[in-house]
């Protein structure tokens, strides 16, 4: 360990003098805003797709849209994310004619990827609220679908809250794969640093730290989140 | 007002309602009783579509209900419902719980006559010969609120728990919690009101309380269809007596006639039972 002051030199010369902390500003910001939009989205999707699962299929349109959030479900939980990215990038995008940049490749497939699991810890979630909350709203003339946005899911997401803290932590580690189809994320901000030093020892120990802090910081906001919707229970 | 007309409901394979035929006139206050799984709670359910009845017909005010191309929604606001287990909304305060469908449904209502007349405005100004009405728009979303909390305070005010308005139902002891449910229900001024058993789930010294506001809503003139083990309350409020036992109505009768001097003779080993 004798060289290890030289090695944070050198780490300190590319990081601060040669502008190394802008990449590192900007990876971060794109690492948040990849799993967080991902996140954003996943949410919506995953709530769609829960509702479409609870539905009662004795209909031919609930069946059909079933089929397919299986099929959706299945596609995106049955293969890794990087494969996602990169058929999406190289493959789907291309033969569609569509030209769009890798960081919003990345926020649409993890999105998409996320939607895939948050519909069934949403499912779970809906599952958990007791049915005479979705009879009381129908016996006072509320649609199915009124009932379940505004009685039900804000029930279910407090109930699911911790898993789907879990989800984002997730999300926000998995983001490290972007550089694959050309995202500037946090490890390729590190990647430059110890590329330009010859040296990697400090910029990667220092990118494990930052994924520490950000994954603790998550934690406290979820903590605090659920403190604040957990207002309607006595226990508290 | 409510014609059930062989009335059928199966579970599977399991027969609940075996065909019920009866008529409930407006300010009849019915009593259902028997045994456990008769079938009371069922028909109940049958009566506003919270189960579809696998046979027969349920005619509310005219419509047959129990066809699934009705838009069943907008025949529920006119029937109040009052669970055993309450089933206030557990994300919403008190105020909110008796708001919710009435300002909901209100301001539905609103949007989409304002949609309406946004195209037929549009239409208006194209050289068309004949114009059309536009729809008469006489509230607005605040005044829909407003109104809605004034009534909901009303109410509160009515079963004395108006300084719960803004707690949250978990914090409520259950004969709270189901006057609160009642006057849910009433928010939406229903043409009749269905309790399913709503006094079952209570602390003994609860029930006074919670049958006290039933009765008032009685001697109103409310027409009701009460589910209940109760009997000296079945006997107290109700105009007529409905005897179920395994998916059958067995005997319908005055309560007087009914507890006195019961015709079926399962009815009268029932009240030998529970009397």
């Amino acid at each position: 360990m004798g060289n290890f002051d030289k090695k944070l030199e050198k780490f300190w010369e590319i990081f601060y003098y040669n502008d190394g902390y802008i990449k590192v500003v900007t990876g971060l910001r794109n690492t948040l805003y990849i799993s967080l939009a991902g996140l954003a989205i996943g949410i919506v999707i995953g709530t769609l797709i829960a509702i479409v699962e609870v539905f009662p299929k004795y209909k031919r349109l609930p069946k059909i849209l079933d089929g397919f959030c299986r099929f959706y479900v299945g596609l995106f939980r049955g293969t890794p994310v990087v494969v996602q990215l990169l058929v999406a990038y190289y493959v789907v995008l291309p033969l569609m004619g569509i030209n769009m940049p890798g960081l919003n490749v990345c926020v649409l497939v993890f999105g998409l990827n996320s939607g895939a699991y948050v519909s069934e810890i949403m499912r779970s979630g809906i599952l958990s609220v007791d049915p005479g909350q979705m009879e009381a709203g129908r016996a006072v003339g509320l649609s199915y679908g009124v009932t379940m946005l505004k009685i039900v899911v804000p029930q279910a997401i407090k109930n699911i809250l911790p898993t789907l803290g879990n989800e984002l932590i997730a999300l926000v580690k998995e983001t490290s794969v972007v550089s694959f189809v050309g995202a500037a994320d946090l490890y390729v901000a590190f990647n430059y640093i110890g590329t330009n030093s010859y040296e990697f020892m400090v910029p990667y120990l220092v990118m494990a730290v930052i994924y520490i802090v950000i994954v603790m910081i998550i934690a406290l906001l979820i903590k605090a989140m659920e403190r604040s919707l957990r207002k309607s229970d006595r226990r508290n | 007002m409510i014609d059930v007309i062989d009335l059928k409901k199966n579970f599977g394979h399991l027969e609940v309602l075996k065909g019920i035929t009866t008529t409930i006139k407006e300010g009849e206050k019915i009593a259902i009783v028997g045994p456990s799984g008769s079938g009371k709670s069922t028909f109940l359910r049958c009566l506003n579509c919270m189960e579809d009845p696998t046979g027969g017909a349920v005619i509310f005010e005219g419509v047959d209900i129990a066809d699934m191309k009705v838009d069943i929604n907008i025949h529920r606001r006119h029937m109040g419902m009052v669970f055993q287990q309450f089933n206030l909304f557990n994300n919403k305060t008190v105020i909110e719980n008796i708001m919710l469908a009435p300002v909901y449904i209100a301001a539905h209502d609103l949007r989409m006559k304002a949609f309406k007349n946004f195209f037929i405005k549009i239409r208006n100004t194209l050289p068309i010969k004949n114009k059309k009405t536009l729809y008469e728009i006489s509230t607005s979303p605040s005044k829909i609120k407003e109104d809605a909390r004034e009534n909901a305070m009303k109410l509160l005010k009515r079963i004395g728990l108006e300084e719960k308005a803004d707690v949250y139902p978990s914090t409520l002891s259950g004969g709270q919690k189901q006057r609160i449910a009642i006057v849910r229900a009433l928010a939406m001024n229903p043409k009749v009101m269905l309790f399913d058993e709503p006094t079952s789930a209570l602390d003994p010294e609860m029930v006074g309380e919670v049958l006290d506001l039933i009765k008032q809503l009685a001697d109103e003139g409310m027409t009701m269809v009460i589910v209940t083990h109760e009997m000296g309350f079945a006997k107290e409020v109700a105009t007529k007596v409905m005897f179920m036992d395994g998916g059958k109505v067995l005997e319908e009768n005055s309560p007087e006639e009914f507890f006195s001097n019961p015709q079926h003779p399962r009815a009268k080993e029932f009240l030998s039972k529970v009397l």
